[in-house]
């Protein structure tokens, strides 16, 4: 079935799926350039991981289903493998950033948990 | 109708996946730090491969599916090894 074949109502739904998981994806990447420092661009672009993926892979689903050329599970081998990498990735960033700001003394980042931190109070005389 | 539907609407999500492949593209120049650069290579290791879904619907193959399959799979791997290499300074130890 060729791309004129496809009823118009599925081709509305498919361009409007695409159209929505390209702006999140922009929106995501608009935060990574734009916010202040790395633990808050971090979050960013997984509104792209996330819903991005998930509306074009649904997009891309229907196509191919409707015009019939394959089974249209394959996208969620995509999305299933999407979903599960991008946290484990960004949790092994974050981390190598944290034990880089840490080892540098960069920033205003936590110490590790478990370590006895010595404080000295800045004003001992006050009751 | 659908054709022409079709048409300009995936045209119109590719310029959107572009401007954010180059909002990324941006973030990765000026880093300012090597973990900005990696986490901005990883996002636009995912925007290009829904570039390339977008691409294979309106091109109406199953090759490109493939194509971003692989692009997935290589992102991940090569975020990882960024982020081992920014925590031990090597990859394989």
């Amino acid at each position: 079935m060729d791309a004129a074949d496809i009823p118009v109502w599925v081709a509305i739904i498919v361009v409007a799926l695409s159209i929505a998981g390209a702006i999140l994806t922009l929106l995501g990447c608009v935060g990574l350039a734009r916010f202040k420092d790395f633990y808050s661009r971090v979050h960013a672009p997984t509104l792209g991981t996330s819903f991005g993926t998930i509306f074009i892979v649904m997009a891309s689903m229907l196509y191919f289903f409707v015009s019939g050329q394959r089974p249209a599970v394959h996208e969620l081998l995509i999305l299933a493998f999407v979903l599960v990498t991008t946290p484990v990735t960004l949790m092994l960033l974050a981390r190598a950033a944290l034990y880089r700001d840490r080892a540098e003394a960069n920033g205003n980042v936590p110490d590790p948990v478990g370590q006895d931190v010595v404080v000295e109070p800045e004003n001992p005389a006050q009751p | 109708m659908s054709e022409i539907i079709l048409h300009w609407g995936l045209t119109a999500a590719q310029m959107i996946i572009a401007l954010a492949m180059a909002f990324a593209a941006y973030r990765i120049v000026i880093g300012p730090r090597a973990q900005d650069r990696v986490l901005a290579l990883d996002a636009f290791y995912v925007a290009a491969m829904l570039m390339l879904m977008l691409f294979g619907i309106r091109v109406g193959s199953a090759i490109y599916f493939e194509v971003a399959l692989i692009i997935g799979i290589l992102g991940f791997v090569g975020t990882v090894a960024l982020a081992k290499f920014l925590m031990r300074g090597e990859v394989i130890e």
